[in-house]
């Protein structure tokens, strides 16, 4: 059976197979087992299209080139990670009565689920598959994001319920534009939606249409990734919802959600010549990151707090991307990579310091490099990643989307810099006393596994100091994939 | 029949549409509004059999009669159901002054009309007309999100906005690949059995469905 | 020369049958709510008798109380001899169009209002402030449903909007369709029919329209319900020829006229029935829930125009 059948059939069988047997101790390990399978099969399919270039499966239903097979590779990499973490922390929560072993069996369940979800929107080669397959994922999540049935928990996923489907309702349209004006070109069938077919035939759409369809699409999809200002609900989904959800929420979701737009606005660059959607994304992004570095500061929640951290890095990334050069591009791609290493494992140290400490308040956490030095100093090390400090890898994916902009927008590097370094003071300011300040009575032993931040976070200095050839050279293919529409 | 009264029956239908998107945005009571929507869903079913007929995309015909099934009966059927086990069929969702949001209603009417012009100039299609109508459906759908109180009202909302995306596929395209629609009714099927245990949830944790509860806790 | 004198019998028609019709409407109401209800010529012997009746009237009531009547009358009347009933081309309908047709029925109101308010009770004046707020909205309403109807026509003038719902092809419009449930509401409610305004009350705090001439007697008060009267078959006959203008007739030829009216009258029964049915079908609205009412009318009336700009002028 090949690479592909893998990648797609595993999380899916797992999923109905956690249905059952969810709640047992046997299922953490079963989690980790299909994650690590997956993550076999992404590597292997990395690896042909390293050797060979770009691909279809199954026809022209499926298919893999440099920009969506290393976002598949990361996305089983960060799931794997997130299914060992998620095992002792999960077992902690049964214990103190957080999750009972129906909402276990939901949550492992809903978790393959979610991640077939979204190996089914990296890898389609259908527009319309891609809505639906993001649509599954969120779907998936919704659930698993109430899982603690707190009154805020509720909440948070009605809200995330509501937000998002108004706005993936909005990308069904932009959707249903570019299907009606490449149905005149491509004919009245699946080929229409192809996406593969229509980058080839970009220059043949009407760019009146698309560009409406664009902006439709750049509302909805970008609810999704949580642009300002359709970003209401990603705070609270993020906050609420069991750390390990939080983890692959913020470090993948978001990722896929932007790979969706980033495609969208390859197709409408060929067909405008005009770099309007260029120019909106650059908007929204700057627009999320300055709110979101404001906002950082205001915060209460820990988790709520570095959710604020997600909408800047994304906002930041939307920027990169609505640059367009292939400067830009790599700079865009890079950062995608080493956000999600950094933001997941920091969710993760966060979620064992909220357990250690019973509570997501920041002013209730406090000392922790006292008693729980690990975590401490995790934390610490984490949000010096993610402010963009050297060698770690946010620190050059930064530096070069400033050089990117320098190039062809520079009265953009100082509102850019403005909100990186508010942000960094934001972020700051909260984690400083956390780690370092005087240690409370009410902080509880707990188990825990520093593992997987550790090598997250040690991913991610490695692509700071010395990016593997074969990497870079990933990259610099994809960059020039995106750039190639906007000639 | 010339195509000329064939497009003028397409017109008609959309009227229709667009009326019952407004009489949805006017009610107050529970069941009513539930009659409405499945009668939504019974009129998009026969649009896009017009719309079939008309254009002659044998395709299209499948799809009226998923639409039918799915968004005339089971939905509506399945919401009903709810309803009635929350015991909330006698309730009445108190004015959220019906007059402002009509009149805002027509606004939006013509904010899509305008956006739609450079998309209906480009068209080919007989249905190319009905395009501003449908995303005004769309519109109209999400203002009834915004603007109401219960959350099973919101629910109707969301699920009406998903049928005038259908009416939109139907009107600017005739209709996407039946791939795609089975794939995007499977999702909303999904959305609506994931609302419904949502609202035994909000309803045991709350006890109420008035979304006040629900709004900001920070 | 000719056409004037049709004009004239037009006119003479609808003033002439109105008394007529008012009480079929109240005999029906009547029937249908197991009653006998007053013989169908009852209207007429009112009015006799009141005209013979000497009037009696307030001291501080001033000339325009005593003018009121008759300027109500004359504006109705020449109202209806604007509409075209029988005849399609008619000499007045060519001088004035259906905006001239509105205002005559305003400044009837207006005077109306005003004459309520001359005496100074309690019960004039709040007659009058309801009526106009009724107006306020009924105003917009029935001019949009107008305009809806001039759009398709392109003409503002009577006869060429009975023209071209004339037209042999078959047509469908979904905008005169919004523009006819707008202007069958906006109807009822400046008629002062259930369930905007009970004709039939007598308590005076749920008139509407009562309220106004409850200080007329005599002469005065048979011209002002004659003009009443006038203004429902006007209404009617306003719906009926501008909607189904069917079997009226184009020529002044005997045989046409004939014709057209036998299908005026089949028609207007027909509608009438309709208007009793719906009245003893429904209850009275409350005071405040009429803005709501005729806001609906009002949405429908820019449904009709914002149908025709997008589905029927065509990109």
């Amino acid at each position: 059976m090949n690479l592909f059948d893998l990648l797609l059939g595993t999380p899916l069988i797992t999923a109905v197979i956690m249905g059952v047997i969810g709640h047992t101790r046997i299922a953490t390990k079963i989690n980790i087992a299909a994650s690590a399978i997956t993550l076999v099969a992404a590597l292997g399919l990395a690896y042909q299209v390293l050797q060979q270039g770009s691909f279809t499966a199954h026809g022209q239903a499926f298919f893999l080139d440099a920009y969506n097979v290393f976002l598949v590779s990361l996305t089983a990499f960060v799931a794997t990670t997130t299914a060992i973490f998620s095992g002792p922390y999960m077992m902690h929560e049964q214990q103190i009565g957080r999750v009972t072993s129906n909402r276990l069996r939901l949550y492992h369940s809903m978790f393959q689920l979610f991640v077939f979800g979204m190996y089914l929107a990296l890898t389609t080669n259908n527009l319309g598959v891609l809505w639906i397959a993001l649509e599954l994922a969120t779907l998936a999540t919704v659930l698993l994001v109430s899982l603690y049935r707190t009154p805020a928990a509720i909440a948070a996923a009605w809200k995330y319920f509501i937000l998002c489907g108004v706005g993936i309702a909005l990308a069904l349209f932009g959707t249903i534009l570019i299907f009606a004006t490449s149905s005149e070109v491509l004919g009245h069938g699946n080929d229409a939606l192809t996406w593969t077919l229509l980058y080839d035939n970009a220059g043949q759409l009407a760019p009146g249409v698309m560009t409406i369809a664009f902006m439709f699409l750049l509302v909805g999809y970008g609810t999704k990734v949580g642009l300002v200002p359709m970003h209401a609900w990603l705070p609270d989904a993020h906050g609420e919802g069991p750390t390990p959800i939080s983890a692959v929420l913020s470090g993948l979701l978001l990722n896929v959600a932007l790979y969706a737009l980033v495609r969208c606005k390859a197709l409408v660059d060929g067909a405008t010549q005009g770099g309007l959607a260029g120019k909106l994304m650059m908007g929204f992004g700057l627009l999320s990151l300055l709110v979101a570095a404001l906002a950082l500061h205001r915060q209460r929640d820990i988790k709520r707090m570095f959710s604020f951290s997600s909408i800047e890095h994304m906002g930041l990334m939307t920027f990169a991307f609505g640059i367009g050069t292939p400067l830009a591009n790599f700079a865009g791609l890079l950062h995608m990579t080493v956000h999600s290493l950094v933001k997941s494992g920091i969710f993760f140290t966060v979620g064992h310091a909220a357990q250690a400490m019973g509570t997501q308040q920041i002013i209730n956490i406090r000392g922790l490099v006292n008693h729980h030095p690990g975590i401490g100093w995790g934390l610490m090390i984490g949000t010096v990643a993610i402010s963009g400090f050297p060698p770690f890898g946010v620190f050059t994916s930064e530096f070069l989307l400033f050089t990117a902009a320098l190039h062809t927008h520079p009265w953009a590097v100082v509102p850019l810099l403005l909100g990186l370094v508010v942000a960094f003071a934001g972020l700051f300011r909260h984690v400083q006393p956390m780690v370092f300040g005087a240690v409370p009575d009410n902080a509880m032993p707990i188990n825990i596994n520093m593992l997987p931040v550790y090598v997250h976070l040690g991913l991610a200095l490695i692509l700071g100091l010395a990016i593997p050839a074969f990497l870079a050279d990933w990259y610099q293919t994809a960059a020039d994939l995106l750039h190639g529409a906007a000639r | 029949m010339q195509p000329a009264l064939l497009q003028q029956w397409v017109a008609v239908a959309a009227a229709m549409m667009l009326l019952v998107v407004f009489a949805l945005l006017a009610q107050r009571h529970m069941r009513a509004l539930l009659r409405w929507f499945a009668l939504q869903g019974v009129v998009l079913a026969l649009t896009s059999a017009l719309v079939a007929f008309v254009a002659n995309v044998p395709e299209l015909y499948i799809s009226a009669l998923l639409a039918l099934i799915l968004k005339g009966f089971l939905l509506p059927w399945m919401l009903w159901r709810i309803v009635i086990n929350l015991g909330m069929h006698r309730e009445v969702e108190p004015l959220v002054n019906v007059s402002v949001t009509l009149l805002i209603g027509a606004a939006l009417v013509l904010f899509s009309f305008y956006v739609s012009l450079p998309i209906e100039k480009l068209s080919q299609l007989v249905t190319r007309n009905t395009i501003a109508i449908a995303l005004a459906c769309v519109l109209l759908s999400m203002l009834m999100m915004i603007t109401r109180r219960k959350a099973i009202t919101q629910v109707v909302g969301f699920l009406a906005m998903e049928n005038s995306l259908f009416f939109t596929a139907t009107s600017a395209t005739y209709g996407m690949p039946l791939l795609v629609e089975i794939g995007v009714a499977f999702d909303v099927l999904i959305a609506a059995l994931i609302f419904g245990l949502f609202f035994f949830q909000i309803r045991k944790t709350f006890d109420s469905l008035d979304i006040e509860h629900l709004e900001d806790k920070h | 020369m000719s056409l004037w004198i049709w004009n004239l019998i037009e006119a003479l028609l609808i003033i002439g049958i109105a008394p007529l019709m008012t009480a079929f409407v109240k005999k029906l109401k009547a029937r249908l709510q197991n009653r006998q209800g007053p013989p169908l010529l009852q209207g007429y012997r009112n009015l006799i008798k009141l005209f013979a009746r000497q009037p009696v009237l307030a001291s501080q009531a001033s000339w325009l109380f005593r003018a009121a009547p008759y300027v109500i009358f004359a504006a109705t009347a020449l109202a209806a001899a604007i509409m075209p009933v029988i005849l399609v081309d008619t000499p007045l309908t060519a001088a004035a169009d259906i905006i001239a047709l509105v205002a005559l029925l305003a400044l009837a109101r207006f005077f109306t209002a005003l004459a309520a308010m001359d005496v100074g009770t309690a019960f004039g004046g709040m007659g009058a402030s309801r009526e106009m707020t009724f107006a306020a909205l009924t105003e917009p309403a029935m001019l949009m449903s107008i305009f809806v109807l001039s759009m398709v026509a392109q003409s503002t003038n009577i006869t060429a909007m009975i023209d071209m719902v004339l037209t042999p092809e078959l047509t469908l419009r979904p905008s005169l369709a919004f523009a006819l449930a707008a202007l069958v509401l906006v109807t009822i409610a400046e008629t002062g029919r259930i369930p905007v305004d009970n004709p039939a009350t007598h308590l005076e705090l749920t008139m509407v329209h009562e309220a106004m001439i409850l200080e007329y007697s005599g002469r005065y008060l048979a011209l002002i319900e004659w003009a009443n009267q006038i203004k429902l078959l006007l209404f009617a006959t306003l719906i009926l020829n501008l909607f189904f203008p069917w079997g009226i007739a184009i020529y002044p030829y005997t045989t046409a006229i004939l014709i057209a009216a036998v299908a005026w009258l089949g028609k207007l029964l027909v509608l009438f029935v309709l208007l009793a049915l719906f009245e003893t079908w429904m209850a009275k609205m409350r005071i405040f829930r009429v803005p709501e009412y005729l806001g609906l009318a009002f949405l429908l009336a820019i449904l009709g125009m914002l149908t025709h700009y997008i589905l029927e002028v065509g990109v």
